[in-house]
């Protein structure tokens, strides 16, 4: 009995209860990835004004270190680099969910006005309440969803079509960045520097407070991610495929707006819109892992790795320290133009 | 295979049917009380105009839609009391909207026809691998497996995907359009296979633009016009050139199809016909 051929090598376990198959590119590709995730955040904790060697970095985060070395690196800089890797991890999973949804490239939570709308939800916490991380990220998450929604009742004709949906959401978007513009600007002065720094996402001010409830909130939607993933995968069959399949699509749908809302909207609270890493990231990981459709895992290691290696050139790299938000959008701005243009010629 | 314990059938009743069910979309009617009954192990064609709710009927049928009134009945109970999956196992739905996925090959796309069986960690049983290799064979994909589906013809992309369909292990398969936009070559192909998949006791439903294929390879007919049924039967019973002409308004000629004796429709034609 041969097996069957996949065009491509796969592995397949089957223990007990327990049968998977997967591809053997994308196990590499994810190999590799988490080792260069692991590679340079070990190089961003030696880098700063306070050099120190690899062996310091380890020991120290080994519980080996004591005074100085210790709380450079556990207090000071690790807090930003799990930040960088968590924050980046839960962007790349976000754009994939979206992208996968709307099976477009440029359907992208940043693109379609969702980090918006999370930054005006988070803004008016910051500007009415004064509010705390956790606070802010509700007022994200709301801002996000009312935005999701307008989003998508405002592209509604019929049914909701991909390219539709992401030129509405490009509208409405810019709509959101002159009302955060304008609410800045009627904010009293002091309100008015601290939203704006944070406006540019920045991991400058991220504190173990935030890394730690914004972690824990964004394991827990990549766990539900990772469920509702199989849904997704049968839905880029079409809605009738899926449906004729045993998906229940229209709840799986639902799930996957407000996970990946959620994802970005905890992003966007701690650390302001990061622009473009939820743009990029599932698409180079598809291109490196060369899968069939969108995949989360190298979604969400490319995306650690990106945000992490641009908040490495925003402190490190550039003539003066920068926003990590303005790396990304500097890297990302390139790529969207060429995706629009593209897709404006392919659809017009 | 393992082949899953059905109920056993009322005699008498179809596997699959409709009792005066209204379906349609939101506010939309498409068809008010609307009976079908779909024969066991038949190749039952649809045909009727554009818009006449052949689709919608396959919907329903699949559960796509609900009606708003009346029931769907699949092995006498209720449609929508059946889990979403259970129904999956039982009746399959080739829709005209199926979208390959960006570098999917042909057969991770006919392994993602096993869903309705897996689960979380349940990905790749052997009952899969087997399902997926059978159903390559019966659609004679095999040799295109490890190919991209983006660079095969129509006639072979349609077939991988009357093999993801088949991968699903239905009883009762539903095609909608499935020779649309094919080539005389490969509809004949496609309908023959068919017919050699409801020769191997699989009931096969499909819609069918083409009156001409509809009678020679159904066995069963049934003509709708405006989201009623017009006629049902037997294709050498029911096409006369006075339903062709009720139901599309084409007045023809009827005579029997030279190589198989099955009622073959010619349009009589401008200046003569059209109402």
């Amino acid at each position: 009995m041969s097996t069957v051929n996949f065009g491509r090598r796969v592995l397949v376990l089957r223990r007990g209860r327990i049968a998977v198959r997967l591809d053997w590119r994308p196990v590499v590709v994810c190999a590799v990835l988490a080792l260069a995730v692991v590679g340079l955040a070990v190089l961003a904790l030696m880098t700063g004004s306070y050099q120190l060697g690899p062996g310091q970095v380890v020991s120290a985060l080994t519980g080996g270190e004591t005074g100085l070395v210790h709380d450079i690196v556990v207090e000071w800089r690790l807090p930003r680099v799990v930040a960088a890797l968590v924050f980046g991890a839960a962007l790349g999973v976000s754009g994939a969910v979206f992208q996968s949804m709307l099976r477009n490239p440029l359907a992208d939570p940043g693109v379609i006005g969702f980090s918006q709308g999370s930054y005006t939800g988070a803004l008016l916490v910051i500007l009415v309440v004064n509010g705390a991380y956790w606070q802010l990220v509700g007022g994200a998450l709301a801002g996000g969803m009312a935005t999701a929604l307008t989003v998508y009742v405002l592209a509604y004709r019929r049914g909701v079509q991909g390219f539709r949906l992401i030129v509405v959401g490009i509208g409405v978007s810019a709509t959101l960045g002159s009302l955060n513009t304008w609410l800045i600007l009627e904010a009293e002065r002091e309100q008015a520097m601290a939203a704006a720094a944070w406006g540019a996402g920045s991991l400058n001010g991220v504190s173990w407070n935030q890394v730690v409830i914004g972690g824990i909130c964004i394991v827990v939607l990549l766990l539900s991610t990772a469920v509702l993933s199989r849904s997704m995968r049968q839905m880029e069959l079409g809605d009738d495929t899926a449906a004729s399949q045993g998906v229940r699509v229209s709840p799986a749908r639902l799930g996957l707006v407000v996970v990946g809302v959620a994802l970005t909207a905890t992003v966007t609270a701690a650390s302001g819109p990061i622009a473009f890493i939820s743009l990029v990231a599932p698409q180079i990981a598809r291109r490196l892992a060369r899968t069939a459709g969108i995949t989360l895992v190298p979604a969400a290691l490319v995306g650690a790795l990106l945000c992490l290696a641009a908040d490495y050139i925003a402190q490190h790299i550039a003539p003066t320290p920068l926003p990590v938000g303005i790396i990304t959008v500097i890297l990302g701005g390139g790529y969207l133009g060429r995706l629009l243009f593209t897709e404006a010629r392919r659809r017009l | 295979m393992n082949v899953s314990a059905l109920p056993v059938q009322e005699s008498g009743a179809a596997r699959l049917h409709i009792d005066s069910a209204t379906i349609g979309y939101d506010k939309r009617v498409i068809s008010e009380s609307l009976s079908v009954s779909i024969p066991d192990k038949s190749f039952t064609v649809i045909v009727g105009p554009n818009a006449c709710g052949k689709s919608t009927l396959l919907r329903g049928l699949s559960r796509l839609i609900e009606p708003s009134t009346g029931q769907v009945i699949l092995d006498g109970a209720d449609i929508q009391s059946y889990k979403t999956k259970e129904v999956a196992r039982r009746v399959g739905l080739l829709p005209q909207t199926a979208i390959a996925p960006d570098g999917i090959t042909v057969a991770d796309l006919v392994a993602r026809g096993r869903y309705p069986y897996q689960g979380f960690i349940r990905q790749w049983t052997e009952d899969d691998e087997q399902a997926v290799r059978r159903a390559m064979d019966a659609a004679a994909v095999t040799d295109l497996s490890g190919r991209l589906v983006d660079e095969l013809s129509g006639g072979q992309r349609q077939r991988v995907w009357v093999a993801m369909a088949l991968a699903q292990h239905t009883d009762i398969l539903l095609l909608d359009e499935p020779t649309t936009f094919l080539d005389i070559t490969h509809q004949i192909e496609l309908l023959e296979l068919f017919t050699d998949l409801n020769g191997t006791g699989h009931t096969m439903v499909a819609v069918l633009h083409d009156l001409n294929h509809a009678a020679r390879f159904g066995t069963y007919l049934i003509a709708m016009k405006d989201g009623a049924v017009v006629a049902e039967g037997a294709p050498s019973q029911i096409v006369t050139a006075e339903l062709v002409e009720d139901v599309f308004g084409l007045r023809c000629l009827v005579m029997p199809d030279p190589v198989v004796g099955t009622p073959h429709v010619v349009p009589l034609g401008r200046d003569r016909g059209r109402s």
